[in-house]
């Protein structure tokens, strides 16, 4: 009889099994939603404190090189090293995950909405002036509006890389899938459990930019409609 | 909740003990084997990618498979990676399931630049090497490649940065590498470990930075002077850049 790694030819341990959802479906779904709300809480985090700083970078034009700077060095941080850098602050609760996750967004959604606020016509942005708009109001029905595009792209990124990158959050017990993939591993390999919480993953991103892709077009109803 | 009482103290504790440099599974130990898979992962990578990204170029095809690629990555926790990888594998719990799965997460910035740069290639100079009678191997050799090379080497920063960061990870399976500090940290538990959870992060995070300056300083020594200024950078196409937080 061979010990070495014979689980692994084991008939009992299947990529997937409909068993194994049945039986730990509380714990498949609670997974699921600590995944899906820490996704959900960090984005819109990230999105209420990009937008005011891509302003900032959009009025004062010396602000945009370092904001861009300092978000990038932050970009490059790996995770598990943010994550160690928080949590002997934080404590090891969810509030450090979601810390970590929305510093990670930010630098993806400022740079999009950098880039859609400078890609307004000069044109039009003269034409607003001539028309007597205001900075602020110039900036909500012309700047913003005609961003969208490049706002939208800065989200959906966000969202796709943060779904992945919750899994980290195992570091400091709050991954959400990452808790069940983890598991998988330590319990010898369970491939049905890796497996059903990599797919439940992949399918959450896949699920959430398909939201955001139906909540661009509702947002802005003039773009052209592509069949892509 | 349970916090650290003076991490950054600790840390510089736990850094200034020789012995956490040279003992078994010290730092020393931990960022020979972080390099070595991050080495072996880019090097794979470099092997799979480049042939296909500058052939697909040549043709000037694939340009969708390529962003395919890029995107399906993206979606993919690294974490799943690397934990399925060793079942696949079937040889446990080595390196070499690491290395693969790491070498994954380095294609798509390396075959999206190594397309990018054989498509940017001016088709006059393409028409030029044709006029004189380069066959098409030759156009992709003498023409094509060398014009390439600053977006080659942009798109190997970025794979490289982004290896060295997610090798970090090898540590939930036994992978090794600086990680594993991080995560010994956390075994001893946030209040005793502070200092090495630092430490760890700090070894990690200034790893990755070296990398990013160092490579950023070799992507403008190969590129042209007079492509330096004026072209946009590729080199973190927007996908690749999102996996690169993993």
């Amino acid at each position: 009889m061979s010990f070495r790694l014979s689980y692994l030819a084991d008939p009992g341990n299947p990529w997937f099994s409909w068993q194994y959802v049945r039986d730990n479906s509380d714990t498949i779904l609670a997974a699921v939603r600590e995944h899906a709300s820490l996704t959900g809480r960090a984005v819109v985090i990230a999105v209420l404190i990009a937008l005011p700083l891509s302003v900032l970078a959009y009025w004062f034009r010396p602000l945009a090189g370092p904001i861009l700077a300092v978000s990038g060095v932050v970009y490059t941080i790996p995770s598990l090293a943010l994550f160690a850098f928080i949590a002997p602050y934080l404590g090891t609760g969810a509030t450090t995950v979601l810390v970590g996750l929305v510093l990670y967004a930010l630098l993806l959604i400022v740079r999009n909405v950098v880039a859609g606020l400078n890609q307004v016509p000069p044109e039009v942005r003269e034409a607003a002036e001539g028309m007597g708009y205001g900075r602020w109001r110039r900036l909500f029905r012309i700047d913003l509006p005609l961003a969208l595009p490049g706002i939208v792209t800065g989200v959906r990124l966000a969202t796709v890389s943060t779904v992945a990158l919750v899994t980290v959050g195992v570091l400091v017990g709050h991954g959400g899938l990452g808790q069940l993939i983890f598991a998988g591993f330590q319990n010898n390999l369970y491939k049905a459990e890796i497996m059903t919480a990599a797919l439940l993953c992949v399918a959450l991103a896949v699920v959430l930019d398909l939201l955001l892709i139906l909540v661009a077009r509702l947002v802005t109803p003039w773009s052209p409609r592509r069949a892509r | 909740m349970i916090v650290a009482a003076n991490p950054i103290g600790q840390a510089i504790t736990w850094i200034n003990d020789p012995l956490n440099w040279t003992n078994p599974g010290g730092m020393l130990d931990r960022l020979g084997e972080h390099l070595t898979i991050s080495a072996l992962a880019v090097a794979l990578g470099c092997l799979v990618a480049w042939p296909l990204g500058l052939w697909l170029g040549h043709l000037g095809r694939g340009g969708g498979l390529v962003v395919l690629i890029s995107n399906a990555t993206l979606a993919i926790p690294t974490l799943a990676l690397l934990t399925i990888l060793p079942v696949v594998f079937a040889s446990g719990f080595g390196k070499t399931p690491v290395v693969v799965a790491l070498a994954v997460f380095a294609v798509p910035p390396l075959l999206a630049n190594a397309y990018t740069g054989v498509r940017q290639a001016d088709p006059e100079a393409r028409d030029a090497a044709r006029g004189m009678g380069l066959s098409s191997a030759q156009l992709l050799r003498r023409v094509e490649l060398p014009l390439a090379v600053p977006y080659l080497a942009a798109g190997f920063r970025t794979a490289a940065v982004q290896v060295i960061a997610t090798a970090a990870l090898a540590s939930f399976v036994n992978g090794g590498g600086l990680g594993q500090i991080i995560r010994t940290g956390f075994g001893i538990g946030i209040a005793a470990g502070g200092g090495q959870i630092v430490a760890g992060g700090v070894l990690v995070a200034g790893l990755a930075l070296l990398a990013e300056v160092v490579l950023g300083g070799v992507e403008r020594l190969v590129t042209p002077k007079p492509l330096r200024r004026g072209r946009q950078r590729l080199g973190r196409p927007r996908a690749a850049d999102a996996t690169g937080s993993a």
